[in-house]
């Protein structure tokens, strides 16, 4: 247990030999009879970052969705702990320890923010006090809106709010789609930050970013997708330095 | 070099001439304003009202009717008080709600007493809903035979149903308009099972062993209309259950070997034999109401349990979005047929009884108007508001019956009609609204979201 923590520290990526948590095993998806994701294969290891990258409409977001139940794979299968759970609906793989946080956020626009985070936790039987007090000290921002309308708080603060209330849930594995999206460079500082302490304290997580030099500083590993298949993976630092992930996502040395 | 001097000239000339259409767009007119519009929309009833419950028309003179409303005194009448209320509520309601300021900071001392010890003294509590339901079961004893059938046929019959469509639309958040549908299955599996209809049942039944049948009868049908077309939302639903209703509707009218057809079914009244005691519910309608009253108690008691539990935190996330619902765990289909059976079999059980007290019904009995009415009931009293919608029912079904003796009896329900269209205009979140439907009305006005009970909140990307 302390070796995962640090092989975490050490960035030796690929080598963390710790139990894999989550497993995507070619995963062939539909939307019709558009074939969205091609047969993607995906491992995510207890205490990783892992980052999936890739252009607008390349699969990020269906390849989360369909970790966290929303669709069903037409072929492939997605593991958890070596566990089929694929075909289950998504309110139920909740209770299996997944978190999703959809892109475009979906927080309760008329319920106020303590009623978003209450909903959170809403498959245990009551709430825990000291999750909702880690959800404050993580976001101090919501602490100072507790009684603010969902759908009143600004893009950033909503960003933080989803945030939070997949924590509620007490995700093994949070499932997160560009929580970047539309925030100012401070604020996306902060919720990467913040996205980087929520690992430390124990949770895995899958992160989809436009924002590639970001995500692969803070992930240990990533993945490339392009057109629904995995065009690319590796450690996070080798994804980095590499030119071709360099020119297409960094906006840097372009032919 | 002359290219350049003529530019600005050439724009400015342009500005001159006519207003920017910036300048065009950012001019607010008089009769823009929403103070005017709402007058507007009041002295349009007011026109239409008089017209609708005035003159009628003759073929001989196709003018007389229009010549005659216009010319007599009900117009004036109409846009009188149509000028009052819009007088009232436009320019007076500061002074009345200083009124109302000024008497709650006086009465804040007793009140906050009263308020503490209705939280802190539970047999207090008790007491006093003991003392209401007292009140509610006794008091009608004093009123005429008259008032007292329409208590029990129709004001005791739609309170029922209007707390049940209330957890279908108020609570859950799906527009049901065939609602009445499961009102007609309840009456005819009474007269099912009591025998009453042309095919015979395999054993003959007391009218109230009929009630749980019925209400297994109507969350099977409620279960099956339910589960395919639960997906849908909003407009779509309410097309479905409005052709389910006329489904139910049209085999009740037409399968007349069945049913008995348009000559409807005569059915047996309530009645207990236990032996050693037995009683018939004969033409005095309290004993009617005092069934009904327990009946209403009994759903009030498991729904007000629902309303605050994990069920009734569901069915507000679906309401608010369903994507994000499922996300935190809900089972948005579980509970979306759960709100729609419970709806179909209260409206089962006030089928049940409606049957077993007037003895006689038929088709037209069920129309889709009813469905309307008790939306309209919902909507009236406050969408989610168990107290307001129980309002709402009482009041608008006893104010027709009321307006009887006052102004032609075939107008009666343009008046309903009126009071609910000035009710839109100046109080849409109903009478007794709940806190939840108020906060959805606010949020719609500052442009966040629908204001309808049934749309996800709207400015969602996915
Ligand atoms: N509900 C849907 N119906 C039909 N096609 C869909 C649907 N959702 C996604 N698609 C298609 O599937 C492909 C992958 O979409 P996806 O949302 O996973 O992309 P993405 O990688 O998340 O893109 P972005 O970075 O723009 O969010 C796209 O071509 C998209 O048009
Ligand atoms: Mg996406």
């Amino acid at each position: 247990m302390s070796g995962t923590t640090q092989s975490r520290k050490a960035p030796e990526r690929g080598e963390s030999t710790s139990p894999v948590v989550l497993e995507l095993r070619d995963l062939h998806v539909f939307y019709g009879a558009i074939e969205a994701l091609k047969g993607i294969n995906l491992t995510v290891r207890r205490g990783e970052v892992v980052a999936l990258l890739g252009a607008n409409g390349a699969g990020k977001s269906t390849t989360l969705r369909t970790a966290s139940g929303m669709i069903a794979p037409r072929e492939g299968q997605v593991l958890l702990h070596g566990e089929r759970v694929d075909g289950i609906k998504s309110h139920d793989l909740v209770r299996f320890g997944i978190g999703h946080v959809p892109e475009g956020r979906g927080v309760f626009p008329r319920m106020t923010v303590r009623e978003n985070l209450q909903m959170g936790a809403y498959r245990f039987k009551s709430v825990d006090k000291d999750d909702l007090d880690r959800v404050f000290t993580l976001f101090p921002r919501l602490g100072e809106r507790k009684s603010q309308l969902g759908g009143t708080l600004s893009g950033g603060e909503q960003q933080m709010l989803a945030i939070g209330r997949a924590l509620m849930g007490k995700p093994e594995v949070l499932l997160l789609d560009e929580p970047s999206m539309g925030l100012a460079p401070l604020i996306v500082q902060q919720i990467f930050e913040i996205i980087k302490e929520i690992n430390e304290q124990g949770t895995t997580v899958l992160l989809v970013e436009q924002n590639a030099s970001q995500a692969l500083r803070m992930a240990d590993r990533g993945y490339v997708l392009e057109t629904g298949s995995v065009a690319m993976e590796g450690g996070a630092a080798e994804l980095l330095s590499d030119p071709r992930v360099r020119a297409a996502y960094l906006g840097e040395g372009a032919a | 070099m002359s290219m350049k001097t003529s530019t600005p000239a050439e724009s400015s000339r342009n500005e001159s001439m006519a207003p920017s259409a910036a300048a065009r767009l950012r001019k607010v007119h008089w009769y823009q304003e929403p103070r005017w519009r709402r007058l507007g929309a009041l002295l349009a009833l007011a026109v239409t009202f008089t017209l609708m419950t005035g003159e009628e028309g003759t073929t001989r003179d196709l003018f007389l009717a229009l010549r005659e409303d216009f010319t007599g005194p009900g117009l004036w009448l109409w846009v009188g008080i149509a000028v009052l209320v819009w007088v009232v509520r436009e320019f007076l309601s500061d002074q009345a709600s200083g009124a109302a300021k000024w008497t709650k900071r006086t009465a804040s001392g007793p009140f906050a007493a009263v308020r503490e010890a209705w939280g802190s003294n539970a047999s207090l509590r008790v007491g006093v809903l003991l003392a209401g339901l007292a009140l509610a079961v006794f008091g009608p004893l004093g009123l005429e035979r008259y008032w007292q059938q329409v208590l029990v046929d129709q004001i005791a019959i739609f309170v029922l149903l209007t707390i049940g469509l209330n957890v279908v639309i108020g609570w859950a958040g799906l527009l049901d308009l065939g609602f009445i549908a499961f009102f007609a299955i309840g009456a005819y599996s009474a007269a099912y099972w009591t025998g009453a209809l042309p095919v015979q049942p395999p054993v003959v039944l007391n009218n109230f062993l009929v009630i749980p049948i019925a209400v297994a009868t109507c969350l099977v049908a409620g279960v099956l209309l339910g589960a395919p077309v639960l997906r849908l939302r909003g407009d779509y639903l309410a097309i479905v259950t409005l052709g389910f209703h006329e489904i139910v509707y049209l085999m009740a009218k037409n399968a007349e070997s069945v049913t008995e057809g348009v000559r409807g079914v005569k059915v047996e009244r309530f009645s207990i034999d236990l032996g050693f005691f037995s009683y018939e519910w004969k033409l005095d309608p309290m004993p009617y109401y005092w069934v009904l009253i327990g009946f209403t108690v009994l759903a009030l008691f498991l729904f007000l349990r629902l309303e605050h539990s994990k069920v009734g935190r569901a069915w507000t996330a679906i309401r608010e979005d369903e994507v994000a619902a499922a996300a935190t765990g809900v089972n948005t289909v579980r509970y979306k047929l759960m709100a729609f059976a419970i709806g179909a079999s209260t409206s089962g059980v006030a089928g049940v009884a409606y049957a077993s007290k007037v003895g006689y019904f038929n088709p037209e009995n069920f129309a889709i108007l009813l469905s309307i009415l008790v939306l309209a009931y919902v909507v009236f009293g406050g969408m989610g508001s168990i107290p307001g919608v129980i309002f709402g029912a009482a009041f608008l079904v006893w104010l027709p019956e009321a307006l009887r003796e006052w102004v032609d009896p075939k107008d009666r329900y343009m008046y309903l009609g009126a009071l609910l269209v000035v009710m839109m205009i100046y109080r849409p979140q109903g009478v007794l609204p709940s806190r939840r439907r108020k906060r959805e009305l606010e949020m719609a006005e500052a442009g966040i979201g629908g204001a309808d009970a049934t749309g996800p909140a709207e400015g969602r990307q996915q």
